[in-house]
């Protein structure tokens, strides 16, 4: 139950501070998102440019960036997943505690990007994890990285804790756990997991 | 630096028999190429690597080439006896014919090496080996005792063209993953075909998304693909576990 | 031809290029550790398989393949200029030289001329693309060794400002897609050349503070000196190339020995280790980009006017005659080799990359095994890969 805007500006000039659970339970987990120190490919590299003094990504409360995914709130999938790679990726977020999101960035974990035709290069991340926000570009600018970040931000703070909308961490049905595709004979197994992902509708 | 005739002639003095062939190259680089034979390979890198005036210390590049069965349709003139009438008299007569016959170039697996010399600053010296064939005997020795930086490279041989090099200490798949079957830098190679959607409607992936659909309709597991480049708008079934 | 101290050993006995033997101690159970490939100092997707002695290292053994991007099968279905793009994305820190030394290795093949102009751009940029490359893996060296940032955002002050340039010259930060076979794709401007000129008159600054920041750091010092030695001989033996070879001591840098494009005209030394450790490796990094800024100086002053693309050169319907070439260029991380045959098609019928940092990766168990596992992480540091490159 969010507080009327203008009571909440008129008891604050009054100096009282009125909000609700939920407010200050987003405003706290939006503005401190960890990243996992997890770098792929090429955009690693503009990851590491955006938290270096030019971009300066510690402004979005997001610069600690923790080499564990047990402390690590964000998954950032920096270049192309591999199909060699792809179970290692998925056991990684399934090692993230909740509440955890997913940055698919530039175009390679979109889709497979520029290497798409590639037999050992994985046409998309989000075939097997649930992705929040996807950026393109090859690679993204570290100013497209800040912009995700702010949408995920937005999203964030627009989380309800109870109601059939709650996210997968306030509800105990969820799946928690992503199967890990097993590296077969000719590729991998199952080629994509179809709780997350089914095949786009393309209208045109 | 020695020309490849001089190198074989240098060769063949020092190993008597080992029947170096020079491969030429039509290209403008000039980067002519030595063939060794597979049993005399190992013996000749070592020549070419301790030889004096040679040193070729320094093995840059080394790497696989597929040639696969090739058909060859080639006019072959044949002559053939005829059973003809001349001037009313039946008589065996000899004619010639141009006749159009196919025959197949077995393939081979080919592998490659460029050496350079550190201490006298000259290359490159291209060799390169051929397998039997590209199915049962694909055997090469193995150059990695000679030039150490052959180890990984000959384990990507290994991997992506299936050269089994005879000698190398560890030759274990290098890219692929453990039991991954196929050779995927060969030439018939087939990818798995995880077309399935292709947002750009342009391109030889579409071409394959295209496939990928027609082979789903096919088999009659259409349900929940959607249709690529068609318009058709299958339901979306069953919500993201993220959302 | 180059005269080199290096010699080359003779009449060694067999084996001797293989990794040491290394017994355990005899008390306690092996250690068996995977690191990576998510590892915080693997510089992405990089896995070694280790067995520890306590803390030493007794056996090391690297698992490469998690970025293998099948570049060279994509390479060989489509044409020759389409893999220009791919290029860029094999070192991705240093595009440009890639750039170059597919350029490099297509002009051989066809016999394509450069104009001079265009060899004085492509030598900037590549000089421009050394001197980010080093500092950053420096930067990225002492992260690893727990300096965590500080070294690192140096570097990136400097890096940044290259890469404003290359945005300006090429439309793009990293993925600058520039040469063409038989030149550059634009040309650089006046304005271009003059804010160059100013960056580089920085640059020595720099360096200056860079050094200053580490080399008398008695840390740094004592954590990388006499660790992960590599004996010239076996260094040579395994193909290693690039300021590594160069720290083990042994004077090849091929921008000598082949002198491609116009390096002969340029006055630049070559400086070579002593020690053959982390800390050479360290300061030969420092020095080239020293003699880098010297080239830089020298080449910015002498740029002649002129086209940058010869007026023959090919871009569509481009089908070289049947044949094959190896092209290679002195790229920062060592000898970049492209090896192209040609079937007289517009896509190459084979098309192969040799990669400095895979064979430079050759000696990492010669020089860990033996050593602490904290070392590992600096010594694999010292090597400076970049996976793209590695896999492919």
């Amino acid at each position: 139950m969010a507080v009327d805007e203008g009571l909440k500006i008129e008891l604050g000039k009054q100096g009282v501070l009125v909000t609700t659970i939920e407010e200050l339970y987003n405003w706290g987990r939006k503005n401190s998102v960890w990243p996992m120190q997890f770098g792929l490919a090429c955009c690693a590299i503009e990851m590491i440019a955006t938290t270096m003094a030019r971009y300066d990504l510690a402004r979005f409360g997001a610069e600690v960036f923790r080499p564990s995914p047990r402390q690590a709130d964000l998954m950032i999938i920096s270049g192309t997943v591999t199909k060699k790679m792809a179970p290692q990726v998925v056991r990684l977020y399934n090692q993230m505690a909740e509440p955890r999101y997913v940055i698919a960035m530039g175009a390679c974990a979109i889709s497979g990007g520029p290497f798409k035709e590639g037999y050992n290069v994985l046409k998309g991340i989000d075939r097997y994890i649930p992705v929040d926000v996807h950026i393109p570009g090859c690679p993204p600018r570290p100013e497209a990285l800040i912009q995700a970040f702010m949408l995920l931000q937005k999203k964030i703070d627009g989380q309800h804790l109870t109601g059939p909308d709650r996210p997968r961490f306030l509800d105990a049905e969820a799946q928690g756990e992503f199967p890990v595709p097993v590296q077969g004979e000719h590729d991998l197994e199952p080629a994509s997991n179809p709780g997350v992902w089914t095949v786009p509708v393309v209208i045109r | 630096m020695k020309t490849v005739e001089e190198i074989r002639a240098a060769i063949e003095a020092a190993l008597p028999g080992a029947g170096v062939e020079i491969v030429s190259n039509p290209s403008v680089s000039g980067q002519h190429s030595l063939r060794l034979r597979p049993s005399h390979a190992v013996a000749v890198a070592k020549f070419l690597r301790d030889d004096a005036e040679l040193a070729l210390d320094f093995l840059s590049n080394a790497t696989g080439v597929d040639w696969p069965d090739k058909e060859v349709t080639e006019k072959v003139k044949v002559t053939r006896t005829v059973r003809k009438t001349v001037d009313g008299v039946e008589q065996d007569a000899e004619e010639t014919v141009e006749e159009a016959r196919k025959r197949v170039e077995p393939g081979c697996l080919e592998a490659v090496y460029h050496l350079f010399s550190v201490a006298r600053g000259h290359g490159p010296v291209v060799i390169r080996m051929k397998t039997v064939n590209r199915t049962d005997q694909v055997e090469l020795p193995s150059l990695t005792p000679v030039w150490r930086s052959a180890e990984f490279q000959e384990r990507e041989i290994f991997d992506l063209y299936g050269i089994v090099f005879s000698g190398h200490p560890d030759l274990r798949r290098l890219l692929m993953w453990e039991g991954f079957k196929d050779h995927p830098m060969r030439r018939d190679y087939v990818e798995p075909d995880d077309f399935e959607y292709e947002p750009t409607a342009h391109d030889e992936v579409l071409k394959r998304a295209v496939a990928h659909q027609a082979k789903q309709e096919a088999a009659g597991t259409v349900a929940g693909a959607a249709g690529v480049g068609s318009g058709v708008a299958a339901g979306r079934e069953g919500k993201g576990a993220g959302a | 031809m180059s005269t080199s101290g290096f010699v080359a050993e003779k009449d060694k006995r067999e084996g001797w290029n293989r990794p040491p033997v290394i017994e355990p101690d005899g008390e306690g159970e092996l250690l068996e550790v995977s690191m990576g490939p998510h590892h915080p100092s693997t510089h992405g997707v990089f896995r070694m398989d280790v067995a520890l002695d306590g803390e030493r290292v007794i056996r090391l053994k690297p698992v490469f393949g998690y970025l293998h991007r099948n570049h060279e099968k994509i390479a060989e279905g489509i044409s020759y200029l389409g893999s220009m793009p791919f290029t860029d994305r094999l070192d991705y820190l240093c595009p440009l030289t890639n750039n170059w030394a597919y350029a490099l290795a297509v002009e051989k093949l066809t016999g394509q001329a450069v104009p001079e102009r265009a060899e004085y751009l492509r030598v900037i940029v590549g000089e421009l693309t050394r001197v980010q490359n080093h500092a950053s893996s420096i930067g990225f060296l002492i992260q690893e060794m727990g300096a965590s940032g500080t070294p690192l955002m140096y570097a990136f002050k400097a890096r940044e400002k290259i890469l404003d340039l290359f945005e300006e010259l090429t439309g793009a930060r990293m993925m600058c897609n520039y040469m063409r076979f038989g030149g550059c794709r634009v040309d650089a401007t006046a304005d271009w050349l003059a804010v160059t000129r100013k960056v580089v008159e920085e640059l020595p600054g720099f360096v200056d503070e860079f050094e200053r920041l580490l080399r008398g750091n008695e840390i740094l010092m004592a954590r990388t000196q006499g660790v992960g030695i590599l004996r010239p001989e076996l260094a040579v033996n395994a193909g290693v190339t690039g300021p590594m070879l160069r720290a083990s001591g042994v004077n090849y840098d091929i921008r000598k020995v082949d002198g491609y494009g116009v390096y002969n005209r340029f006055k630049f030394r070559v400086p070579l280790g002593d020690h053959w450790d982390v800390f050479d490796r360290f300061m030969i990094r420092l020095l080239e980009m020293r003699e880098s800024i010297k080239i830089l100086e020298q080449a910015l002053k002498d740029i002649p006017g002129g086209p940058v693309m010869d007026a023959k050169a090919k871009l569509r319907g481009f089908r070289p005659k049947p044949g094959e070439a190896y092209g290679r260029i002195e790229s920062p991380k060592g000898e970049l080799g492209f090896y192209l045959i040609s079937d007289g098609g517009p896509n190459p019928y084979r098309y192969r990359v040799r990669p400095p940092s895979l064979i430079n990766l050759t000696v990492l168990e010669d020089m860990a095994l033996g050593q602490n596992v904290a070392d590992v992480v600096l010594i694999f540091g010292s090597v400076d890969i970049i996976l793209g490159e590695v896999d492919r």
